[in-house]
C-alpha cells in the first residue's frame, strides 16, 4: 500500500493532532506552571490568615466585586480594556527584542496630550472622542519614541532609559496639572485654591458605552482594544512586516544580512508600544465611569500591570486577552476586598507571585535539562532578549 | 535664620539624605561592572528598611536591625542572582516582579503591626563637629554613616585592584572571552549581586533605623531608581558615582528646605532632577564606551 496522499483526512488529522501535542518539555512547564500557581495561591492564603483574615471570606470578596453580578462584570471589563492594549504594545516590541518597562509614563502621557487636545479644541459631536484618542496614541508613541532616538543615535540602554523617562513623565503631568497656565483646574476651592487636577472633558469626549443588560454596560474601548489584540496577532504572525519583527527579535545578525533595517525596526516597534500605552492612557481618560479629568494617579498602575499581563501571556497578543481579563478580576475584586478590611496590597503581592508562578517554569526546565546534561532546547527562550540592539551593529 | 545658619540645615539634611544612597550606589556599581542591571535595588532597599524596623521593634536594638537589614538584602540579592543568571530569566522582569513583590508585602505587613521606633545612636567627632558650615553636616551623624569611609575605598580596591574585581570587570566587559579563560560568568555575577543585596539593605536598614526610625509605606520611594541614575551619572565610576548621589541628595534638600526658607523652586523640576541628569550623563557618556559592554545582556554560552 502506498502512502496515504496528502488529502487523506486521517492523516491530515493526525498531523494536527501532532502539532498540538506537546512534548515532554511542554508537560514539564504546564506541571511545574500548576505547582507554582498553587504554591502563589497556598502563600496568599497563609498570607490572609497570619493576619487574621479568612481566605474564603476575602476569595468570596473579590468574586463579589468582580464577576458575581452586572456591576462587577462592568468594573472588571473597563478594567480589562487599558489593561489588554498595554500588553499588545509590550508584545510587539518584545517580538523585535526591545523591552520596554516605561509603559506607566507613556499612558500618564498619552492622558496629557489627550486631556490636552479635548480640552483646548472645541469640536462637534462624536469627532472629539477620535481626536482625543489618536492625541493620546500619539503623545504615548512620541514619549516613546524619544527612548528609540536615543538609542539610535546614542547608543542608550532601552530598558533604561525607558524606565527613567517614567519618572520624568510623572513629573511633567503633575506640573501640568498644577500650572494654572497649563491644564489645572480653572475652579477655585474654598480657600482660593485650585486642586492638582484638570477640568474634566467635556461630555463628547466621553466613550459611548452601548448596551444596558439591564445594568450591564459594555464600553467602546473594550472593542477597541479586542480589535487590536485581534490585529496585532494577526498582523505578527502572518504578514511580511511581523515576520520581520519577529525576525529581528529572533536574531538581530541574521536579520541584518537579509537586508531588514534593524535599528529603524527596532525603534518603531517601541514607539507603537508606546503608542499603544498612550491609547490605554486616552481609554483611561475617556472612561464613561471615572472623573474624566487628567489627575497624576490616572495611570493607576495599568502601565506596570499591563507589562505583566504580556509577560505571563509571553508576548502573544491573543493569550493576552484571557490574562487581561485575570488581572482586570483582580484589580475590581481588589477594589472590593479593600472595603471589606483587607488591604488592598494583598492583590499586588498574588499579582507578583502569579507573574513569577507562570514566567519562571519554561527557564526552570532548561535549567533541570542543562543540569542532567541534555543539550538546551533549539527553540531560544522566550524573553531572553538582547535588552540592546547596538546602533552600529 | 541667618544665611550660614540656613545653608548649614540644608548641607546637613542633603548629606543626611546621601547617605542611604551612597551605600546602596556602592553595591549597585559593582553589579553594573558585572554587567548586571539591577533594578531590584529598590525592593532590597524596601525590604531591609522593614526587616529592620520589625526587627528593632521586637529585639529593641536598632544595631540587630541593621543587621537584618543587611540579610534581608543578602536574600533578595541571592534570589535575583539564581533567577536571572542561574535560570536566565530576564534580569529586567526578575527586577520589576521582585520590586513589585516587596512593595505588596511590606505595605500588607505594616497594615496589621505597629512598631516601636528604635533609632541606632549618634557618633560626633569631638573637634572636628566645630567647624563652621561643614562640621555638623559632615561629623557629627548616625554612627553606621561613617561606615562608608570604611566601604567605599573597599569597593573601590574589590573592583580595581583585586584579582576577584579583575575577573569581575572582565565578566562585564567580555562574557564570552571571560568565559573562554575558565572564569565562571554568571557565579561571578552571583556574587555581585550578593554583594550588591548587602549594601542595598544596609543603605534602606540605614534609612529606616538610622535616619527615621520608623517604617513608612514605600518608604524608600524610588530611591533605588535613583541610585541606578547616580551610577550612570557618574559614568560607571565609585568616585564620581559618590558625587552623583551627594548631588541628589542636595537636591532632594532643597526640595525639602526651600519652600520653608521662602525661595520658590519648581518642586516638580527638583523631584525629575536626578532621572532628567541620568538620562543626560547617558546621552554624553554611552558612546565613549564608559558603560560596561556586556551591560544588562544575559550571558548563554554558546551564544554570540
Amino acid at each position: 500500500m502506498s502512502a496515504a496522499p496528502l488529502t487523506d483526512p486521517d492523516d491530515l488529522g493526525r498531523r494536527f493532532l501532532a502539532r498540538l501535542r506537546p512534548g515532554r518539555r511542554g508537560w514539564l512547564t504546564a506541571g511545574l506552571t500548576l505547582l507554582l500557581v498553587a504554591v502563589a495561591g497556598a502563600a496568599s492564603a497563609l498570607l490572609l490568615m497570619a493576619t487574621g483574615a479568612s481566605p474564603s471570606a476575602s476569595l468570596d470578596a473579590i468574586w463579589t466585586g468582580s464577576l458575581a453580578g452586572t456591576t462587577g462584570w462592568t468594573t472588571t471589563l473597563l478594567n480589562a480594556a487599558p489593561l489588554l492594549l498595554v500588553a499588545l504594545g509590550a508584545c510587539i516590541c518584545a517580538s523585535a527584542g526591545t523591552f520596554n518597562i516605561g509603559q506607566e509614563g507613556q499612558v500618564l502621557i498619552g492622558g496629557l496630550a489627550g486631556a490636552w487636545v479635548g480640552l483646548r479644541l472645541a469640536m462637534p459631536g462624536p469627532m472629539l472622542v477620535v481626536v482625543v484618542l489618536i492625541a493620546a496614541a500619539v503623545g504615548g508613541g512620541a514619549w516613546a519614541a524619544l527612548s528609540a532616538l536615543m538609542l539610535r543615535f546614542r547608543g542608550v540602554n532601552v530598558p533604561v532609559s525607558t524606565l527613567l523617562m517614567t519618572f520624568l513623565a510623572i513629573q511633567l503631568v503633575t506640573f501640568a496639572v498644577s500650572t494654572p497656565w497649563g491644564l489645572q483646574e480653572s475652579v477655585q476651592n474654598s480657600s482660593g485654591i485650585a486642586d492638582a487636577q484638570s477640568n474634566p472633558l467635556p461630555a463628547n469626549a466621553q466613550l459611548a458605552s452601548f448596551g444596558q443588560y439591564p445594568s450591564l454596560q459594555l464600553n467602546t474601548g473594550l472593542f477597541i482594544a479586542l480589535v487590536a489584540a485581534v490585529g496585532v496577532a494577526l498582523v505578527l504572525s502572518r504578514s511580511r512586516w511581523g515576520f520581520r519583527v519577529r525576525m529581528v527579535g529572533l536574531n538581530p545578525l541574521t536579520a541584518r544580512h537579509t537586508g531588514i533595517r534593524v535599528a529603524a525596526l527596532g525603534g518603531f516597534t517601541l514607539a507603537l508600544s508606546g503608542a499603544f500605552a498612550g491609547l490605554a492612557g486616552g481609554l483611561l481618560l475617556a472612561s464613561p465611569i471615572g472623573t474624566n479629568r487628567l489627575q497624576a494617579g490616572l495611570s493607576d498602575n495599568v502601565g506596570w500591570d499591563g507589562l505583566l499581563v504580556a509577560l505571563v501571556a509571553r508576548n502573544r497578543p491573543l493569550v493576552a486577552i484571557p490574562v487581561s481579563f485575570v488581572f482586570a478580576v483582580l484589580r475590581a475584586g481588589g477594589d472590593f476586598l479593600a472595603a471589606t478590611g483587607v488591604p488592598y496590597y494583598l492583590v499586588d503581592i498574588v499579582k507578583a507571585l502569579l507573574v513569577l508562578a507562570f514566567v519562571a517554569p519554561p527557564f526552570l526546565v532548561d535549567l533541570f535539562r542543562r543540569r542532567r546534561g541534555a543539550k538546551p532546547s533549539t527553540a531560544p527562550p522566550v524573553s531572553v532578549v538582547p535588552t540592546k540592539v547596538r546602533a552600529a551593529a | 535664620m541667618s544665611v550660614l545658619d540656613s545653608t548649614t540645615t540644608i548641607l546637613a539634611s542633603g548629606v543626611r539624605l546621601t547617605v542611604p544612597l551612597a551605600f546602596v550606589a556602592c553595591g549597585e556599581y559593582l553589579a553594573e561592572r558585572a554587567g548586571t542591571m539591577n533594578i531590584s535595588v529598590e525592593a532590597m532597599m524596601l525590604g531591609a528598611a522593614f526587616t529592620s524596623v520589625a526587627t528593632a521593634s521586637a529585639t529593641g536594638s536598632a544595631t540587630t536591625g541593621l543587621a537584618v537589614g543587611v540579610v534581608t538584602g543578602l536574600v533578595i540579592g541571592f534570589v535575583h542572582g539564581n533567577l536571572s543568571h542561574r535560570a536566565q530569566i530576564n534580569t529586567f522582569v526578575i527586577g520589576l516582579v521582585l520590586n513589585a513583590l516587596v512593595l505588596g508585602l511590606t505595605s500588607y505587613l505594616i497594615t496589621t503591626e505597629q512598631f516601636a521606633s528604635h533609632q541606632v545612636g549618634m557618633l560626633s567627632i569631638p573637634l572636628l563637629q566645630d567647624i563652621p558650615l561643614i562640621g555638623k553636616p559632615l561629623f557629627s551623624e548616625r554612627w553606621p554613616a561613617f561606615l562608608l569611609i570604611l566601604l567605599v575605598p573597599l569597593t573601590w580596591w574589590l573592583v580595581e585592584r583585586s584579582r576577584w574585581g579583575l575577573e569581575l570587570r572582565a565578566v562585564g566587559e567580555n562574557p564570552q572571552a571571560a568565559d573562554v579563560t575558565g572564569i565562571k560568568v554568571n557565579l561571578r555575577r552571583r556574587q555581585a549581586l550578593l554583594w550588591c543585596g548587602a549594601m542595598a539593605g544596609l543603605g534602606g536598614a540605614y534609612l529606616a533605623v538610622g535616619e527615621v526610625g520608623s517604617f513608612n509605606q514605600n518608604m524608600t520611594a524610588g530611591r533605588g531608581y535613583i541610585v541606578i541614575a547616580a551610577v550612570i551619572f557618574g559614568a560607571w565610576r565609585l568616585g564620581r558615582t559618590m558625587l552623583g548621589c551627594l548631588v541628589f541628595g542636595l537636591s532632594d534638600a532643597m526640595r525639602l528646605a526651600l519652600p520653608a526658607l521662602g525661595v520658590t523652586l519648581n518642586a516638580q523640576l527638583l523631584v525629575a532632577a536626578p532621572y532628567l541628569l541620568a538620562l543626560l550623563a547617558m546621552l554624553l557618556f554611552t558612546t565613549q564606551h564608559r558603560e560596561p559592554a556586556a551591560l544588562g545582556r544575559p550571558f548563554v554560552r554558546g551564544s554570540t
